[in-house]
């Protein structure tokens, strides 16, 4: 079960590690689009852009659907919430560590005015 | 939600941020209301370092904390984690340039280890830090992630499994 779940990680870690699909992300959260749509909004050809998406559905962050000849693609959700949950934790956990650090360079602070009055006293 | 209402406008100082830039690197930024002589210093000596490294709020105890903060110096850090057994972090310096960069290693774990890059940059008396965390390779940073060890903070596989299981749950 872990073992599964740290896979999936792993390819939505390295589906975000493109600025390209990155975008794409970005853009579908805005709106669904068509292939044909992020091609052009992304200058890339249309068998680029492809491989980007395919990336992005293998780690289950966009779904597609082809109706007729237009493939609409919008965002998978789940899993870009799983992504995003993981940093935020990690970011609490420094932001708790960086509040501590605050309160001692505060102390630190304090100490030195404190000490350089003394000298100049 | 702490973590949100600290990157909303009006408090901009206490934003700490977190990106994966890369396959391999893991950036942490925050600015912090203090000169960087003084935040270095809280940084390279132990009995400071100490004080903040594990926050008082993540029901870990820091029990040991020794550093010998010199180009080519130790760490070694034993932490705790409520109702488990200690556990060793320790590494050594690669670079000590007060009051700018501090870079470390982190050998705990058997293999290479992540690069842990610190910069001390002054902003009209504040202190913009940046840790940045270079892994040896994309499956070891996905794997840090994955087991929760990229905060330095020893979770076990349980509560990971359960953290994974309810994020999963729509």
């Amino acid at each position: 079960m872990v073992k599964y779940q740290q896979e999936r990680l792993d390819a939505s870690f390295a589906a975000l590690s493109d600025a390209t699909r990155r975008g794409v992300l970005e853009q579908l959260g805005r709106a669904d689009a068509s292939i044909t749509d992020l091609a052009a909004r992304f200058h890339m050809t249309l068998a680029g852009m492809m491989k980007h998406v395919g990336v992005l559905e293998q780690a289950e962050l966009v779904r597609t659907e082809k109706v007729g000849r237009v493939r609409t693609c919008r965002l998978g959700g789940r899993r870009l919430d799983e992504e995003a949950a993981w940093l935020d934790r990690h970011r609490q956990v420094w932001a708790a560590r960086f509040d501590e650090l605050e309160n001692v360079v505060e102390e630190l602070k304090r100490k030195e005015k404190t000490d350089g009055r003394k000298k100049r006293e | 939600m702490d973590a949100k209402r600290e990157s909303e406008p009006g408090a901009p100082n206490k934003a700490t941020t977190v990106q994966r830039k890369s396959d391999r690197e893991l950036v942490v930024t925050r600015t912090i209301n203090g000169p960087p002589r003084i935040v270095f210093e809280a940084f390279a000596k132990p009995e400071l370092f100490a004080r903040w490294w594990i926050p008082k709020s993540f029901g870990l105890t820091l029990l040991s904390c020794e550093a010998d903060v010199r180009v080519g110096g130790r760490y070694r850090l034993v932490i705790k984690p409520g109702g488990a057994d200690p556990m060793e972090f320790f590494g050594r310096y690669l670079e000590v340039t007060p009051p700018s960069r501090l870079v470390w290693t982190n050998e705990e774990g058997g293999e290479p280890g992540a690069v842990t890059t610190v910069t001390f940059e002054d902003k009209s008396g504040k202190t913009l830090l940046v840790v940045h965390d270079l892994y040896p390779s994309k499956e070891a940073l996905d794997a840090a992630i994955a087991s929760g060890a990229t905060s330095g903070m020893p979770e076990t596989l349980e509560q990971l499994n359960e953290l994974v299981t309810s994020l999963a749950t729509p």
